[in-house]
């Protein structure tokens, strides 16, 4: 029976593909070159949450600079900015200094364990719906296809001798994708730059060489990766799927075959009773629709990113030969293989594995919140002139100096009052005090200033004296205080 | 070649080189694709690189005026250096330009002037000054500690100015100058007077018990240029010998040698060495370093 026989007789509707997986281990040579994926549209709910996802990524993606958040006078507005030049990033309320970046690196912490739990619990639910590889592709995807058309139409056309009509389909979807490649590139400066002068500027030639750089590689990148890597940056670049074999196990939900139901699987005619044989027909409907070009009924594989629009495609099919949907669903290893021992299936979430994820998860989670709203606007640092280390005055007093720097993270020019808590005989000279305010310290608003404070010690008397001392600046204002230790030398060579 | 002739291996399917060491084989995995059209590229590249940039050494004559290719883009980093050294003086120029007739005070009430004097003069001093004063301008013996209250020649922003310009003992006609004799060494006083005189010098602060003849011999040797009591005269250089701070050593032994040999210790004149705003920045580092006195009081000598 050939295949066209068997398409004849199968139910109404039923599609038929002759899709071969391309990770099929016979087709498999080391310099054997790639073979183009041409994924089919799928219709079903998954598909439809993956145009939801990709619309909120890609909506906050290139409007969130646009976005503006009032800081007052003469700090910027931009919601979300990484200011390299005034050495600030801004997010929303939060304004980070370069010293600060701890809390990036507890982001991108939270993040890695937000990944692993999420990996423990429903597999590459990252790599299918929300990572930028993913969504760029299939926005690059939806885009060949308004161009070229739906699978067939698309394998029809690379087939086909080139023609006006071959070459309008081919320029107009390249220069959409540049386009769009372009908007990527350069929607990533607007988080460096106000997004309105980086826009105007961007097209009047007058932008930072940094700005076309990097706009012009982001450009490239996206170009190549969306447009033509696609399916390799995830097999062959990407980490992560060799990183997610140790984070998924038997107990994950992962977008599976269900062999338990499909085997033995064949073509079938619509007349022809289910007993005895599996759900599968083997349409390849599931790999038609692969973004990967492989075939999920081979088992789990590093390819298989879990975008389940296989599970879409199948239960399509289902409905129109009338068996139950879920063929190909998210669903367990362990579940599987008790199903196919005829038990009931049963889920643990709550498992070590994934309680360690969770734990570490909120611990670091919590500690990073705690350390932000505590988030002091007042530092202050004393470092103590080792160069000399002391200085023995005509009169036998000695004389220490330190460099003091005062940071003032709030919005406003602040006076504080330093404080030296020690040996009452110190004797302070604070340079550039005014004389009647001889410890008072002008900071500007957002600012760092440095101060040199000389301490006297008079008639010294002890050698090797090694005095403790606490510098403390007070806000008479606002009471805020900030204090560091430091300690006063003499005759210790 | 025929593929009998080429060994594959079971598993992978990949040929093998046909070496074996002990039973080990080593299969020919071939390079990766990426990593051969990236070797391709690089060496497209090297060759763009050799005409835009300078790259190969020429024969004379070949190349213009240097011994190499110069490349279609004529870089040379020495010219980006100078280019970059004189940007560099030009973004300073408004710092020196407000520094230039500034008193202390002015300075030190201006948190910008006053970092830049600082970073200024910090970095004039390393590069000048630190061999003989110290990095810190802590000093060494014969060599003055220049952030204590001590000042052999005066401790004033101007005072410190001209010091710096015209030198000490140096070769410029409006150097200052003086000279202690050499007591010992061109036989002025005999050695047990010189001890005695030195015990006299150490007494003054308290180092060591009075000396009648000693005190007799300092009137008469020494008193005209240290002063009868020893407080010294800033105006020929003759430093004071009651405070704390000995510049060639407390020690007996060290000031029976300062007497013998008489110091002569000789500070540069700068001028004409360093541009006037180097040692306009000189002049207020050192004061700041914490000895200046009276900071009101504006450089004069430009």
């Amino acid at each position: 029976m050939t295949d066209q026989q068997k398409h004849s007789m199968a139910a109404p509707g039923v599609q038929r593909s002759k899709a071969e997986a391309v990770n099929a281990s016979e087709a498999r040579e080391l310099y054997s070159a790639r073979q183009q994926i041409y994924p089919k549209l799928a219709h079903g709910k998954f598909r439809f949450l993956k145009w939801v996802v990709m619309s909120i990524a890609l909506g906050v993606y290139y409007l969130l600079p646009f976005v503006r958040w009032d800081r007052g006078e003469g700090a910027p507005d931009q919601a979300v900015l990484v200011d390299f030049a005034g050495r600030r990033f801004y997010f929303f309320f939060i304004e980070i200094w370069p010293q600060e970046v701890y809390y990036i690196t507890g982001l991108l912490i939270i993040a890695a364990l937000a990944l692993f739990l999420a990996t423990a619990l429903f597999g590459r639910v990252w790599c299918g719906y929300a990572c930028p590889q993913t969504v760029w592709t299939d926005l690059f995807i939806m885009v060949e296809r308004f161009f070229e058309g739906d699978r067939n139409a698309r394998m029809k056309l690379d087939r086909s001798k080139w023609s006006f009509d071959k070459a309008w389909r081919k320029i107009g979807k390249h220069v959409v994708w540049l386009l769009i490649a372009l908007a990527t590139g350069g929607a990533w400066i607007l988080y460096f730059h106000d997004a309105f002068d980086v826009v105007q500027n961007f097209f009047t030639g007058e932008a930072a060489l940094s700005s076309y750089l990097f706009a012009g590689v982001l450009t490239f990148t996206t170009y190549t990766l969306a447009g033509t890597m696609r399916e390799q940056v995830c097999t062959y670049m990407c980490p992560w799927p060799r990183i997610q074999a140790a984070m998924t196990d038997r107990e994950a939900l992962n977008v599976t075959y269900r062999y338990d139901r499909g085997e033995p699987r064949g073509a079938h005619k619509k007349s022809e009773s289910w007993d005895g044989r599996g759900d599968c027909i083997d349409c390849k409907q599931c790999v038609a629709v692969c973004p990967m070009g492989i075939d999920i009924r081979d088992g789990s594989q590093l390819e298989c990113i879990q975008c389940a629009l296989c599970i879409d495609a199948c239960d399509d099919i289902m409905k129109k030969v009338d068996r139950p949907t879920g063929l190909i669903t998210y669903e367990t290893d362990d579940n599987i293989e008790r199903m196919n021992a005829g038990e009931k299936p049963r889920y643990r979430f709550v498992r070590t594995r994934t309680l360690v994820y969770a734990v570490a998860l909120l611990l670091v989670a919590a500690t990073m919140l705690t350390a932000l709203i505590n988030r002091s606007e007042l530092e202050l640092n004393a470092q103590r002139d080792r160069n000399p280390n002391f200085v023995v005055l005509s009169d036998g007093s000695v004389r220490n100096s330190y460099n003091i720097k005062v940071i003032n993270k709030a919005s406003e020019a602040r006076d504080f009052n330093l404080v030296i808590e020690g040996d009452p005989a110190f004797q302070p000279r604070l340079l550039g005090a005014n004389p009647d305010t001889p410890l008072q310290m002008h900071v500007g608003a957002d600012q760092t200033q440095d101060f040199l404070l000389h301490l006297v010690l008079p008639e010294h008397a002890v050698d090797d004296l090694r005095e403790p001392l606490t510098f403390r600046v007070v806000d008479p204002v606002s009471g805020e205080t900030a204090s560091t230790a430091s300690v006063f030398i003499a005759g210790a060579r | 070649m025929s593929d009998h002739d080429i060994e594959r291996d079971e598993h992978s399917g990949t040929a093998t080189t046909g070496h074996e060491w002990d039973g080990i084989k080593e299969l020919d995995t071939p390079l990766p694709r990426w990593w051969l059209w990236i070797f391709y590229a690089t060496v497209a590249w090297s060759i763009v690189y050799w005409v835009l940039m300078p790259a190969w050494p020429a024969l004379p004559g070949l190349a213009g005026e240097t011994d190499h290719t110069r490349g279609l883009r004529n870089h040379s980093e020495r010219a980006n250096v100078v280019a970059a050294v004189e940007a560099l003086q030009a973004s300073r120029a408004a710092g020196y330009e407000r520094l230039r007739n500034a008193t202390i005070e002015e300075i030190e009430a201006d948190p910008s002037l006053l970092q830049f004097t600082l970073a200024a003069g910090e970095s004039a001093f390393g590069d000048n000054c630190a061999t003989c004063h110290g990095a810190g301008g802590q000093g060494f013996v014969g060599y003055p500690n220049l952030n204590d209250d001590v000042w052999l020649w005066g401790g004033t922003h101007e005072e410190i100015r001209t010091t710096l310009q015209y030198g000490i003992r140096a070769e410029h006609d409006m150097t200052r100058f003086s000279q202690m004799p050499a007591f010992g060494r061109d036989e002025l006083l005999s050695s047990a007077d010189i001890e005695a005189v030195a015990d006299h010098v150490l007494s003054l602060s308290g180092l060591a018990e009075a000396n009648a003849h000693g005190a007799e011999i300092y009137d008469a040797q020494c008193a005209s240029c240290h002063m009868a009591d020893g407080s010294g005269d800033r105006a020929q250089g003759a430093p004071n010998l009651t405070d704390r701070d000995w510049l060639y050593g407390s020690d007996r032994a060290q000031v029976i040698q300062t007497i013998y040999r008489g110091p002569y210790g000789v500070m540069p004149a700068w001028e004409g060495r360093l541009d006037d705003t180097t040692i306009d920045a000189l002049a207020a580092y050192v004061f700041l370093l914490g000895g200046g006195e009276d900071a009101t009081a504006r450089p004069t000598g430009q």
